[in-house]
């Protein structure tokens, strides 16, 4: 029925998790099948459950329902033919760059005689000869990623999950890596039959990958199936590459719908709670200033990283809040500013503050938390009764950014005031003037 | 919880009444010549507890760690263990022990359980605490490449627990000569239980004021104790920067001559190699019978009918101790209950004097060190040494020179609690005071701030978190020290002053052992409460407020 070459499938997978009363989903209904040759970019926001989604193809974590083929053999336990590669590297300190290679091979056990000259040969590949005996702290952290390539070939896998690998390196550590990762794959310099990459950066994701799976959140899906098919070494400027580009990232910001559907509903309301995107304020003014020097102020998507010195992911999620807040509308992976964000990037300090109280009192988990504060005494309330509260809506890390985000932006409004060492939210006096004024 | 404690304290009362009514144990000799050999059995006995503490604390906190309700259950309980004041179990585990085995084997085997239990909690902490902490992407990567659990705690556990097990042991010692003087001359009414020791050198020493052998016997054990620093600890030190989790490179790594040494030895080369084969095979054997593990999974740990019949078993033991335990404590009178309250607040005002004297001291002189190089580079050797000395041993000095005075006990009290504790926080008041940033200094210079002011805007704040971590183990120190601070046998008589450690030392001697369970709950009660009500809430101020990182 399956045919031979087919590595991995994956049938209705879906991940849950208690947390208190409430379940939450981090990946649901994904359906993915992987076969040898292929090299996948597994793409998408954080918080979009492809970590998760790696940790249950390598079996570290079982899922909550769906099955998990390998080979067409359910996967029991730990995957014996996957290897990772770690965003934050997952060295052991105590050992020196050989002994960080010789140990994989140890724990399969191969004798000294086979691990030793093996290890080397790896770090030979890599580049690491005349580093074995250095311990990871002494190495850059692009050379800190090289051991971990070279551990991970080393057991020769036939199923390579990189996770994150490049993104805790410098800009130009990781376009190096990733070019001699992706010369050790199209020459065929390592055994491994297929690469998974877990990635939220789009570019990256396009200049690797063969196929890219792209995930949202909230729940965590999957939401498109793209091939590349652009020949190596792949231009970042040329035509084809851009065009896709730019489809990843209309596909990843969507289209500014009507508001009420943007909003969403106030926690404890029926009806999704519309998750804050975690950006501060600094960052979002700045995209703001760039659109409005742009004609008509409008852009690309795809070209704002570059621009504004942020990864993909970062700017999606500025777009997103400034989406959310009205100023700015995105359609095909375009993105413009409203009359009123123009507005804003113009405005004077104080101005733009009341631009802001106005818009976030918009924002239904704002009124919520108004509403809340102005039924108490003092009209404050403590941070961790407000987090509780959150958190029967989402999962409690989930809540704590909510909450950090809100208060961040509600000391920025004028709107609150925060408190640190009573740990108490409060409502700003004015805020509530004008609150009676409009009313 | 309590209970349980208090059901097992019984438990060794109860076996104590079937011990033989009088022990004479050997004569200890005064003489020069007879140290080396009295400090080879005191080192070998600190060893044997020492590696019992080591595999206790492997076992407990590798239990605790992986097995969530095996967790709820021990963690708890090791807190209340550890403000258990030591000294009061050993007359329990000298007489139940004596009931059933020869009287010099019970006594060898009390003395090593004592120093256990004076070394055992902390690095019981240490590992637990270190095992939960470990990154979880070194443990998905140990899971990835497929480490059995052999592998996982050779490479991984080991390791990572390292250094805080090294300084823990190096704490470990020290609290085990602390009791060592205790452990090692013991007496229970008309039993006089002694072992050929340093300790009880020292206490014979000082019971027949013979102030040449005294000052011999504690020549000796300062002896002993640089001698391990140097040629045990340091080197140890040395050889474990290299299990240190940051990924920084450390300006300054610590060094020790006989490591160094060590490491250019032509015959330690060939035994590590030889180790190394062997190490090679012991590998290989043991990763043929054992399978690799996946990721720990949270909740595992389901009931089997055989846990279930030993925690079954273990319940009704412990609940018929409790029971009779409560029958004794009834028989303990209203006005002795309110002696003991009287005795316990005694002792609190000890604690919180000898508190109060080791920070006013160590404040300035902590600071002092912790942020001037020179100075530290100078001191720092001598207040290590000053530090090992254990507090015990200076004490009959002390008392030769306070019983003259009036109320000369008490004084010699509190200074046996400082001795014992103020080192806690000198130390961390040099650390804390060496990690103050230098930008924030600068800052303060700019300022020309007058030295009150830096004091209270940038010295006391950034220390805060140090002293209150220095508090907590001095105050528990403190308490434990009360037994052998407020009574003592000097010179052929008795001394003691009102506290709840006399009132411990006095119903052992008496062989009052209600009482004595009365007494040692209570300072159980005491301690644990000062704990959660005081410094467990400063500690979280602490954390929360004034942690530099």
């Amino acid at each position: 029925m399956n045919e031979p070459n087919i590595l991995l499938q994956l049938s209705n997978v879906e991940q849950r998790y208690r947390s208190g009363q409430r379940t939450f989903t981090a990946v649901e209904n994904v359906n993915l099948t992987l076969a040898e040759g292929e090299f996948v970019a597994l793409l998408g926001p954080s918080g979009c459950g492809k970590s998760t989604l790696l940790r249950i193809i390598t079996g570290l974590q079982q899922p909550s329902e769906g099955s998990v083929l390998y080979r067409n053999q359910p996967l029991q336990g730990v995957n014996p033919y996957a290897t990772i590669v770690f965003q934050t590297f997952a060295l052991f300190p105590w050992f020196s760059v050989l002994e960080n290679v010789e140990i994989a091979l140890k724990a399969r056990g191969l004798p000294a005689s086979v691990r030793a000259p093996r290890a080397m040969e790896l770090l030979d590949r890599v580049g690491l000869d005349g580093f074995e005996s250095a311990y990871p702290r002494e190495l850059s952290g692009g050379m800190r990623q090289k051991v971990g390539f070279a551990r991970a070939m080393a057991v020769e896998p036939e199923l390579l999950c990189l996770d994150e690998p490049f993104s805790a390196l410098d800009v130009l550590s990781a376009e190096s890596l990733r070019n001699d990762l992706i010369e050790l794959w199209i020459e065929g310099k390592i055994p491994t039959k297929a690469i998974l990459m877990v990635t939220h950066n789009i570019e990256e994701a396009i200049m690797l990958a063969g196929r890219i799976v792209v995930m949202d959140k909230g729940p965590g899906r999957i939401v498109a199936d793209l091939p590349v098919d652009l020949p190596y070494p792949r231009q970042r400027n040329a035509p084809a590459f851009t065009a896709l580009i730019d489809r990843v990232y209309g596909l990843l910001a969507g289209q500014t719908q009507a508001e009420h559907i943007e909003l969403g509903t106030a926690p404890g309301e029926p009806g999704a709670t519309r998750i804050l995107p975690f950006v501060s304020i600094g960052d979002l003014t700045g995209m703001l200033e760039y659109l409005s020097d742009r004609e008509r102020g409008h852009a690309d998507i795809y070209l704002l990283p570059e621009r504004l010195g942020v990864d993909s992911d970062e700017v999606l999620r500025l777009i997103e809040a400034a989406e959310l807040l009205g100023f700015v509308n995105v359609a095909q992976g375009d993105v413009a500013l409203t009359p009123l964000g123009d507005t804003f990037a113009d405005a004077s300090i104080l101005a733009r503050k009341n631009i802001f109280a106005v818009r976030i009192r918009r924002l239904p988990i704002f009124k919520w938390l108004t509403t809340m504060l102005r039924a108490t005494e003092g009209h404050s309330l403590e941070w961790d009764v407000v987090r509780t509260a959150l958190e029967l809506e989402f999962p409690p890390d989930e809540a704590e950014r909510q909450l950090d985000t809100i208060v961040d932006w509600g000391r920025y409004a004028e709107v609150l005031a925060y408190d640190d060492s009573k740990a108490l939210i409060t409502l700003e006096p004015e805020a509530i003037v004008l609150e009676k004024a409009t009313a | 919880m309590l209970l349980a404690v208090a059901g097992l304290l019984y438990l060794g009362v109860r076996l104590a009444f079937d011990a033989p009514t009088a022990v004479q144990g050997p004569e200890i000799e005064l003489t020069p010549a007879a140290l080396p050999w009295y400090a080879a059995l005191s080192v070998g006995r600190m060893s044997a507890a020492y590696a019992f503490s080591f595999l206790f604390t492997i076992v407990y906190g590798y239990v605790a760690a992986y097995n969530r309700r095996a967790e709820t259950v021990l963690m708890p309980l090791l807190d209340v263990l550890q403000s258990v004041p030591i000294l009061s179990f050993l007359p329990v585990v000298l007489l139940g022990l004596s009931a059933i085995l020869p009287e010099g084997v019970a006594a060898e085997l009390a003395a090593i359980v004592l120093i256990f239990t004076s070394q055992v909690w902390n690095l019981t902490f240490a590992w637990y605490q270190s095992l939960t902490t470990i990154g979880k992407d070194l443990r998905e990567a140990s899971a990835t490449f497929r480490f059995n659990r052999w592998l996982r705690l050779k490479w991984l556990e080991l390791p990572a627990g390292a250094i805080s097990l090294i300084w823990n042991s190096m704490m470990s010692w020290a609290g085990g000569w602390f009791f060592l003087m205790a452990a090692e001359s013991y007496s229970v009414g008309e039993r006089n239980f002694r072992l050929p020791g340093l300790g009880s050198f020292l206490q014979k020493a000082a019971s027949e004021g013979d102030i040449q052998s005294l000052f011999l016997g504690i020549g000796a054990l300062v002896l002993v104790v640089v001698a391990l620093d140097q040629l045990v600890w340091r080197p140890l030190l040395a050889w474990a920067d290299r299990f240190k989790l940051e990924m920084v490179e450390d300006q300054t790594p610590p060094t020790a001559w006989f490591y160094d040494l060590l490491n250019d030895s032509r015959f330690v080369q060939q035994l590590g190699a030889h180790l190394g084969r062997l190490n090679e095979r012991l590998d290989s054997w043991l990763s043929e019978r054992l399978q690799p593990l996946g990721m720990p999974q949270p909740g595992a740990g389901a009931w089997t009918p055989l846990s279930l019949g030993v925690v079954a078993v273990l319940l009704a033991a412990v609940g018929y101790g409790a029971f009779l335990a409560l029958q004794a404590l009834l028989t303990v009178s209203v006005a002795q209950w309110l002696a003991l309250a009287a005795a316990l607040v005694a002792t609190f005002l000890r604690v919180t004097v000898a508190m109060i004297i080791a920070l006013a001291w160590t404040l300035p002189v902590g600071v002092a060190i912790g942020s001037n190089a020179t100075l530290a580079r100078w001191l720092q050797p001598v207040v290590q040494i000053a530090a090992s000395v254990p507090a015990t041993a200076l004490f009959p000095a002390f008392l030769l020179i306070f019983l003259g005075l009036p109320n000369g006990l008490n004084i010699a009290a509190v200074i046996l609690m400082l001795m014992g504790t103020q080192w806690y926080l000198l130390f961390n008041i040099i650390a804390g005071a060496s990690a103050i940033p230098q930008d924030l200094k600068h800052t303060a210079a700019l300022l020309h701030l007058k030295p009150a002011a830096r004091w209270r805007a940038l010295t006391l704040p950034a220390l805060f978190p140090y002293i209150i971590t220095g508090g907590i183990t001095a105050s528990g120190g403190a308490w434990n020290a009360s037994i052998v601070a407020e009574y003592t046998e000097f010179g052929g008589s008795v001394h003691s002053v009102t506290g709840i450690g006399a009132t411990i030392a006095h119903a052992t001697a008496d062989g009052h052992y209600a009482l004595l369970l009365a007494a040692t709950l209570t300072m159980i009660l005491a301690v644990v409460a000062i704990n959660r009500l005081l410094w467990r809430r400063l500690y979280v101020l602490a954390e929360e407020r004034f942690r530099m990182e």
